[in-house]
C-alpha cells in the first residue's frame, strides 16, 4: 500500500463540500504537490491530514495506520503553516527545540541536533534571533527546521512560499528541493503557483470544486490535460471547438471548424470520449507554428520576453487571438499558422 | 477656542483636586476638615495602624478580592477561548448573557441577589460577597481576554499540536505565555472592581464588612474623617502603582506578540 492513502474523504463547514469525496495516494519519499486555485479545498484536504479538521466521511491512512481518530499531536506528520506561526515568546532555538521536549535529550546533545537542522536550512548563528528580528525568508526556514527536526514521516507545507517575493521564492524552491532529496522525507505541498507546483514535485493533483481533477507528473499535466480546467490551470492554452469523427487505433478523425478535418494520434484524446461527441481541441501557444501556408491571420500583438517571443493572432471565424509562442515572426502582419496535430489534445467539452 | 481650554481646566479641576485634597487632609493636623491648613501630622496614619476593626476589614476586602480576580479571569479565561477558538452555536447569544449584568442596576442585583441567597440557605458571607462580584467581575475579564485571544494566530496553538503537545502542555508553553499579558490586565481590573465595589458587597456582606462598608460607617463619628482620608490616600497610592504596574506589563507583552500573525 502506498504510504498516505486517502479514500473517499468530505469535508463540509455547513454547506456543499468543500473536499468532495478525495481519493489520493503518495509514496513513501514522494514529493507530491496539491495544486488549485484559492478556494478548491486544498487547505481544507491538508488540515484534514494533519488533523486539524474532522473528516465527515472517508478514511486517511498513514504507512498502514488508519487516522481518523488520531489526534494531531499523535500523528506522524509535521506542518509548514502559511503564516510560519513562529511562536513569538521563544528565539529560534527554542522554536526549533519546542518538538523535542519528550526525547528528553541531554542539553549538549540538544545543542547539536540544533545546530546540525540549522545548519541543513543555513540559519547558522540566528538562534538566539526571535521571530520579530529575522526576515521573511528566515522566518520560512525556521518553521521548516522546527518541522523537519521531528524526523517526521510526512512533511505538510501549505503554501510555504507565498509570503515570500519573486527572488527570494525562487531561490526557496531549489532550497527545497534539495533539503527534500537529502532528508527523504515525503513532502505533501499545497500551492496555489503552478510555476512552484511544477517545478519542485514529482508528481501533482490539480484540484478544483473540493475534487481531484488529474494527478500526475508534472510533464504530463502539461503535456496531457485531462480535462478544459486542468490544461487552462496550468499554463496557457488555445482552445478549438471540434466534433469527433471516427475513433480508430490508427488515428482520430476530428472535424475542427476553422481548423479543417485533422487527424490526431490517438493517445491524444482524453478518456471517455466517444464518436459524434462535441470536445475541445487544445494547443499550447509554442506547439503553433508560423508557417509559409496554413490558416491565415493577422498579428495583433506582440510582446518580447526574449529567447522566446509571445504573439496574438487573430484568425477569420474566430473572436479570441490564437496565442503564439515563438523565436521570432515573418515579417509583415499577415501570416499563416500550422497546427500539428500531433500537439492537438482533444479534451471532452465540460 | 478660549472658552474649551476654559472648560478642560475647570472639567480636570473637578476630576483630579478632589483626589488630591484626600492626601493633603490626610496629612493636616486638625479634626475638621477645612483651610487654611492647621499643620502637618501623621497620627491619622498610626491610628490607622492601631485600628483592628480597619485592618480586619482590609483582610475582608483583600480575600474578596483575591479570590473575585482568580475566579473571573479563570472563568473568563475559559470562556473567551471557547468563543474565539470554536464554532459554537449560540455564541453570540452566551456572550449576551454574561454581559448583561452590567446592565442591570446594581442595586437590583443586590437586592435580588440577598433575597435569593436568603431562601436557598446560603447564610450573607465572604463567599456571598465573591459570588455576586463575580457577576460583574466575569464580563470584564471576558472583555479583556477575548481581545487578548483575537490578537494572536491561532495557528500558534495548532503548530504547538503537530510538534506533539496535547492540548493541555499547548495552554502551558504557548496559550498562557502569550496570554499572560491579558491575564494579568484581567487580574488587575477585577480586582479593583472587587475592591472598591459597595452595593453588592453592603448587601450581602452580613457582619463581616468589607473595607467600602467599614467607611461608610465610619462616616458617622466626624472625629474619625481624617483617618478615613488617611486610608482613602493609601488605597489611592496602591491603586496608582498597580495602573503603572499593569500598563508596564501590558507593554512588555505588547512588543513580544505583535509578530504572532
Amino acid at each position: 500500500m502506498s504510504f498516505l492513502f486517502i479514500r473517499g474523504l468530505s469535508k463540509s463547514f455547513g454547506g456543499p463540500p468543500v473536499v468532495d469525496a478525495v481519493s489520493l495516494e503518495v509514496e513513501h519519499g514522494e514529493f507530491f504537490a496539491l495544486l488549485g486555485p484559492s478556494g478548491c479545498g486544498k487547505t481544507t484536504l491538508l488540515r484534514m491530514i494533519a488533523g486539524f479538521e474532522t473528516p465527515d466521511s472517508g478514511t486517511i491512512v498513514m504507512d498502514g495506520e488508519t487516522m481518523n481518530q488520531v489526534p494531531p499531536h499523535l500523528r506522524p506528520t509535521n506542518m509548514v503553516f502559511q503564516s510560519y506561526a513562529i511562536f513569538p515568546h521563544l528565539n529560534v532555538f527554542d522554536n526549533i527545540a519546542y518538538g523535542l521536549r519528550k526525547l528528553k535529550l541531554p542539553k549538549p546533545a540538544l545543542r547539536t541536533k540544533i545546530e546540525a537542522m540549522l545548519a541543513t536550512v543555513r540559519l547558522e548563528g540566528l538562534e538566539s534571533r526571535t521571530a520579530d528580528q529575522l526576515s521573511g525568508g528566515q522566518r520560512q526556514r525556521v518553521a521548516l527546521a522546527r518541522a523537519l527536526v521531528r524526523e517526521p514521516k510526512l512533511l505538510l507545507l501549505d503554501e510555504p512560499l507565498g509570503a515570500l517575493d519573486k527572488r527570494l521564492r525562487e531561490a526557496m524552491q531549489v532550497e527545497l528541493r534539495a533539503i527534500q532529496r537529502k532528508v527523504g522525507i515525503t513532502f505533501l505541498l499545497v500551492t496555489h503557483d503552478q510555476e512552484e507546483a511544477l517545478s519542485l514535485s514529482d508528481r501533482v493533483a490539480v484540484m478544483g470544486h473540493g475534487k481531484i481533477l488529474q494527478v500526475a507528473p508534472p510533464r504530463t499535466l502539461y503535456e496531457r490535460p485531462n480535462c478544459r480546467e486542468v490544461a487552462d490551470f496550468i499554463g496557457e492554452i488555445n482552445f478549438f471547438h471540434a466534433t469527433v469523427r471516427q475513433i480508430a487505433d490508427a488515428g482520430v478523425a476530428v472535424n475542427a471548424g476553422i481548423l479543417g478535418l485533422l487527424t490526431l494520434p490517438r493517445p491524444n484524446l482524453a478518456d471517455g470520449i466517444r464518436e459524434g461527441d462535441h470536445i475541445l481541441l487544445a494547443i499550447r501557444p509554442e506547439h503553433v507554428g508560423f508557417a509559409d501556408a496554413g490558416i491565415a491571420g493577422e498579428i495583433g500583438a506582440a510582446t518580447f520576453l526574449g529567447e522566446r517571443n509571445h504573439f496574438q493572432v487573430q484568425i477569420a471565424g474566430r473572436r479570441e487571438p490564437v496565442a503564439v509562442s515563438a523565436a521570432a515572426a515573418p515579417a509583415g502582419q499577415a501570416v499563416h499558422l500550422a497546427f500539428p496535430p500531433e500537439c492537438l489534445i482533444g479534451l471532452p467539452s465540460e | 477656542m478660549k472658552s474649551l481650554r476654559l472648560y478642560a481646566l475647570a472639567y480636570l479641576a473637578f476630576l483630579y483636586l478632589p483626589v488630591l485634597v484626600l492626601p493633603v487632609f490626610s496629612f493636616n493636623n486638625s479634626e475638621f476638615i477645612a483651610f487654611p491648613l492647621s499643620g502637618f501630622t501623621i497620627r491619622w496614619y498610626q491610628g490607622l495602624a492601631a485600628d483592628t476593626a480597619m485592618q480586619h476589614a482590609l483582610g475582608n476586602s483583600l480575600k474578596v478580592g483575591f479570590a473575585t480576580a482568580l475566579l473571573s479571569t479563570m472563568l473568563g479565561l475559559a470562556a473567551a477561548r471557547a468563543v474565539t477558538r470554536y464554532r459554537l452555536k449560540g455564541a453570540g447569544a452566551a456572550l449576551g448573557f454574561i454581559s448583561l449584568p452590567l446592565f442591570i442596576p446594581d442595586i437590583v442585583l443586590a437586592l435580588s441577589l440577598m433575597l435569593l441567597l436568603g431562601a436557598g440557605g446560603l447564610p450573607l458571607s465572604l463567599a456571598a460577597v465573591v459570588l455576586g462580584h463575580l457577576l460583574i467581575c466575569v464580563p470584564f475579564a471576558l472583555t479583556v481576554l477575548i481581545a487578548r485571544f483575537e490578537g494572536f494566530d491561532r495557528n500558534l496553538e495548532e503548530a504547538s499540536a503537530d510538534l506533539g503537545e496535547d492540548p493541555l502542555m499547548t495552554f502551558w508553553r504557548v496559550t498562557f505565555p502569550l496570554m499572560l499579558p491579558g491575564i494579568v490586565a484581567s487580574l488587575l481590573l477585577t480586582f479593583i472592581t472587587s475592591f472598591d465595589e459597595f452595593l453588592l458587597a453592603f448587601f450581602l456582606s452580613g457582619t463581616e464588612a468589607t473595607l467600602p462598608v467599614y467607611i461608610w460607617g465610619q462616616l458617622r463619628f466626624p472625629e474619625r474623617l481624617p483617618m478615613v482620608l488617611a486610608l482613602g490616600a493609601l488605597i489611592l497610592t496602591a491603586s496608582v502603582a498597580l495602573v503603572i504596574l499593569a500598563e508596564y506589563v501590558r507593554n512588555l507583552g505588547a512588543q513580544k506578540t505583535t509578530v504572532g500573525a
